[in-house]
Parts: C-alpha cells; structure tokens; sequence
C-alpha cells in the first residue's frame, strides 16, 4: 500500500505551447511512478490523441487493451506490437473552450527488471456532449528500468498553454 | 517563425529546458501528423458507417420491414 507521494517534477506549458512534455533521467529510487496531466491540443478538431513513449523506444513494444465510453456508447480496442501507447483524447481546438483531458497512469515496480505493466485511465470532457472516457492496461515489453516519459499530442502541434503535467514517485514501504 | 518548442524536464537536476525543434524534427512531427490525421478520418467514417447502419436497422425494425445483412450485423450482441 502506499504511503508516500513525492512530486519529482512537474511542468506548465508557456504561451507558444509545447510539443511534448518529456521527464528525463527519472530516478530509480521510488517503488512506483504516477504521471499525471492536463493537457489540449492545437488540432483542428474535436478530439485529438494522446500518446506516450518510454525510454524513446520507437520499436513494436507496447500493447495495450483499452475500454472507452463517448457518453453514448462504449468500445473495447486493443493493440499489440505498436509503436506508442494511446493514452487518451485531448480535447482540440473545435471542443468547448477552456477543457483540458485530465488523465492519470501508474507503473509500478518502473525500475525493476520485469516487462512494465501500466494502468491508465483518463477522461476528457466536452461540456456535456461527447466526452471520452478511457480505462487501459498496457505493457511495454523491455526489462530496463523506465527512466525517460514523453507525453505528446497524436496530430496536433502542441500542447497548448496552461497544459501542466506532474510525475510522482510512490514508496510502498 | 520559429519552430515550435518541447519541454523537457530533467528529474535528476530538476532543470527544465524549453528546447526549440529542429527542422528535420518539424518535418518529422508533420509527416506523422498527417498519417494519424489520415487514420483518424478513417475510424471517424467507420463510425460514422456504423452509426448509420444501426440508425437504419432501428428505423426498419421499428417499421416491421427487413434488415440487410449488414444492418443485422449491428445488432448482434
């Protein structure tokens, strides 16, 4: 069970934006990592994704199952062998102003020497039209330990201002 | 114009540098922008398809008249 949190690092993206927020040189001092965020794209739509790479491993690595809620419907998606890890929508620049996807992931035992399993889960709202809901187990299949976490939008260019992500370190004991 | 920036953030150091994108990595993100834009139109019209699909199944069932085979696709549990 975990008893302590310690916010590692956290950003905010400036004016221009920000095309990815990346944690780098991660110690591997903690049990377990939380990386949580808030973020909205430039994309010229509704929605945009939000994807995630580990240790800038651009390789067939990951897999994901994912159940996903819109609001009016629900769907389940999975993906084995893909490049990047699809962490959620971003609400684009067609959604209601001002709403961010708020989302959480959590890796346990991130720096052992184990394939990393991760659990995701992430909603973006839309003021109460379609909004996305988004309950994921993933696995990036390497025994290295996590030291790098690159957060970045699917299409659009940025992440846009006041888009903030924070990384944690969990102690069990 | 300059190109657009990355955070990166050194959770060591705790050093955060706002690094602005190369040329070739600005034509590297628009190229794999352009194909996930691309995949996106096309699982947005697969939606859309079904959506339809299913629109109409209801309408003919609640009317008392046949379903194609595809529309009784969209039913089936």
């Amino acid at each position: 069970m975990a008893n302590t949190y310690t916010l590692i690092a956290s950003s905010t993206a400036g004016s221009g934006g920000a095309t990815d927020f990346t944690f780098s040189s991660i110690p591997n001092t903690y049990t377990d990592l939380v990386l949580e965020f808030s973020v909205r794209t430039d994309y010229t739509s509704t929605f945009d994704g939000c994807l995630l790479r580990i240790n800038g491993d651009t390789g067939a690595n990951y897999t994901i199952r994912n159940v996903r809620g819109n609001g009016s419907g629900a769907t389940s998606a999975s993906g084995s062998g893909v490049t990047n890890l699809f962490v959620g929508s971003i609400p684009g620049v067609n959604a209601t102003s001002s709403t961010f996807q708020n989302a959480a992931i959590y890796f346990p035992n991130y720096a052992g020497s184990s394939n990393k399993s991760l659990s995701i889960d992430s909603v973006s709202e839309n003021n109460n039209t379609t909004a996305y809901a988004l309950l994921a187990a993933a696995l990036w299949s390497s025994t290295s330990a996590i030291n790098t976490l690159k957060l970045y939008p699917e299409v659009g260019t940025v992440f846009v201002q006041y888009s903030t992500a924070y990384l944690y370190g969990v102690n069990n004991a | 114009m300059p190109n657009p920036t990355r955070i990166e953030i050194n959770c060591t150091t705790g050093e955060e540098s706002i690094i602005e994108l190369t040329d070739a990595e600005v034509a590297e993100m628009t190229y794999a922008a352009e194909l996930a834009a691309e995949r996106k139109a096309e699982e947005d019209a697969a939606a859309e398809a079904l959506a339809a699909l299913k629109a109409s199944a209801k309408a003919k069932l609640v009317a008392g008249q046949p379903l194609t085979a595809e529309e009784a696709d969209t039913l089936v549990l």
